[in-house]
């Protein structure tokens, strides 16, 4: 059960860690190319402490790369979110943001788990998801009060993403058992702190929140958009074409 | 002071080792020197970030990604870091970028190969860095300082590219026998690249009187690559691969390793643009860059509006 709750955590690292990593030479300067890179080690190097600590878990003893690697889609457990394309810079930098906010908040939470390793594990990572909660924050303002190209391509993403938003939220079985156990956040319970946050930070970007809410769901349940699969067969490409071996 | 008097003193300060600062006086041949290789050597950083990146979405473990895209961010920082310091020659890095762009500049033409399978990432690390390393350990000394300095910061991080490079290769090399094939195929496509990376033969180099009596360059061409031929061979017996030279062999009265022929007319080709990717390496800097356009434009009429606001307040 507890393993699972940590697949999960770190599935949401990974995935966003390789679409950021996708970036890496393309960035719109040098500068931010340096920023999505550093964001994207953080991320990969919290998903490497998560899938150790779920190997020590795994009845099938998996090691970090075996759980990252070699998986059938539908057993990733990562927030739709997280696996949406880089479309362009706007939607990159916007679903950063959506997602550092949350990012920060369940972090902050398991800093206080009964479940030591996994506390631990969050206060080291709190530290990372502080600067990327800057930096995709700062952007959003930038970019959605900057010019008008920029502010409309900002609300564009807005549109495309904020039906994502909700599933952060959603609480699965498993975490409401582990929530009684004092051991995950109680996700729920983050929504109206991050809403507060997002809302602010788009009302000074001047980007208006679309009608019609959240409603797209099923990352937490294996069920994934199209894009996933995609993304996985790139990064599984290595470890599937030549099994069990040392790189 | 007349300009003979100017030149005399210049040359009497680079031969007492003394290194020349952005605000001395210079011969405008020596900034137009130090223009065009310093700027070559950051887009060869940037470019250079391309073939790698190649991989990091496929790298074949979570370790390995880490360093890869740990050792592609180092090369953008010293992208930034070169572009900065040639920057103290009066140039911008906005006309050091078109130049680029418009193909007026040069970078590294190694960086026209392609990248096709994993080891090749070891390859660059090893070869392609470790020919990078043997040039820039020697331009630590270079006259000018920031370009002295920024080569001093740079090298110590390249070693660490080198080792990593080195051990992917190590790694392989022990591994199953496609691994070693891998290995050795990516050996036979990046060796003699990496040999022409140190340039022209003495013999046919342009620019390297001039540059030699300014100590902007410190060791040859064909000594820089003398030095990494006699390296590369120890260090391949390590890894049981092959260096794709038949006559490679130890020469008792040099004391140095002999080497066979090197394939000019394909160096030429690649340098003038007629290399297998280097139409695609500069459509994607190209591409990066127009497609990031409206973000610098944002950034800085947000940055205007924010000081605007500030003003008032």
């Amino acid at each position: 059960m507890l393993f699972e709750y940590i697949l999960q955590l770190a599935d949401n690292q990974l995935i966003l860690a390789q679409r950021l990593s996708e970036l890496c030479g393309h960035g719109p300067a040098l500068e931010q190319d340096i920023a999505i890179t550093n964001i994207s080690l953080d991320l990969i190097g919290q998903s490497r402490l998560l899938f150790q600590y779920a190997g020590k878990l795994d009845e099938q003893h998996r090691n970090e790369d075996q759980l990252a690697f070699l998986r059938p889609e539908k057993e990733y457990r990562n927030l739709l979110l997280v696996e949406q394309p880089n479309r362009d810079f706007a939607h990159v930098v916007l679903r950063q943001y959506l997602f550092d906010e949350f990012n920060f908040l369940n972090y902050s939470g398991l800093t206080n788990s009964k479940d030591e390793e996994l506390a631990a594990i969050a206060t080291k990572s709190l530290m990372e998801v502080k600067y990327h909660l800057r930096f995709s924050k700062n952007w959003v303002l930038r970019l959605g009060d900057g010019t008008a190209i920029s502010h409309r391509k900002m609300q564009d993403a807005l549109n495309n993403l904020w039906m994502y938003a909700g599933e952060m939220f959603e609480k699965t079985a498993i975490e409401r058992d582990l929530v009684k156990a004092g051991i995950a956040v109680d996700v729920e319970q983050l929504m109206p702190t991050w809403k507060e946050s997002v809302m602010s930070t788009l009302k000074e970007a001047t980007l208006n929140i679309p009608e019609g809410g959240w409603y797209q769901s099923g990352g937490k349940k294996g069920v994934h958009s199209e894009h996933l699969g995609h993304l996985l067969a790139e990064m599984q490409f290595m470890q599937r074409a030549y099994p069990n071996l040392t790189w | 002071m007349d300009e003979k008097e100017l030149l005399n003193r210049f040359q009497a300060q680079i031969d007492a080792e003394i290194k020349i600062e952005p605000k001395d006086w210079m011969p405008d041949a020596y900034r137009q020197t130090l223009i065009r290789q310093m700027s070559q050597h950051a887009h060869s950083e940037i470019v250079g970030m391309l073939p790698e990146g190649n991989w990091v979405t496929r790298a074949p473990t979570l370790k390995r990604k880490a360093i890869l895209l740990a050792k592609i961010q180092d090369e953008a920082g010293h992208g930034l870091y070169l572009y900065s310091a040639t920057e103290t020659l009066g140039i911008s890095r906005q006309e050091m970028i078109d130049a680029l762009h418009e193909g007026r500049a040069k970078y590294s033409s190694v960086f026209n190969y392609p990248t096709l399978n994993w080891a090749d990432i070891g390859a660059i690390g090893w070869l392609v860095d470790g020919a990078a390393i043997m040039n820039q350990v020697a331009l630590m000394r270079t006259s000018y300082g920031p370009y002295s300095r920024a080569m001093i910061r740079i090298c110590k991080e390249e070693s660490f590219h080198q080792r990593q490079g080195f051990d992917i290769l190590y790694t392989l090399s022990r591994g199953s026998d496609e691994q070693k094939a891998m290995a050795q195929d990516a050996l036979n496509r990046w060796w003699w690249p990496s040999m022409m990376m140190f340039g022209p033969h003495d013999s046919e180099s342009t620019h390297s009187q001039q540059s030699t009596k300014w100590k902007i360059k410190r060791k040859s061409n064909d000594e820089l690559r003398q030095d990494f031929v006699d390296n590369s061979v120890q260090q391949v017996k390590v890894l049981g691969l092959t260096l794709p030279d038949p006559d490679l062999k130890w020469n008792e009265e040099r004391q140095h390793y002999d080497y066979g022929p090197i394939d000019w007319e394909e160096f030429w080709a690649v340098v003038k643009g007629r290399g297998p990717c280097n139409r695609e390496r500069i459509a994607a800097r190209k591409k990066a860059y127009d497609d990031g356009e409206w973000v610098r434009e944002a950034a800085l009429a947000y940055a205007k509006k924010k000081k605007a606001k500030e003003v008032l307040a």
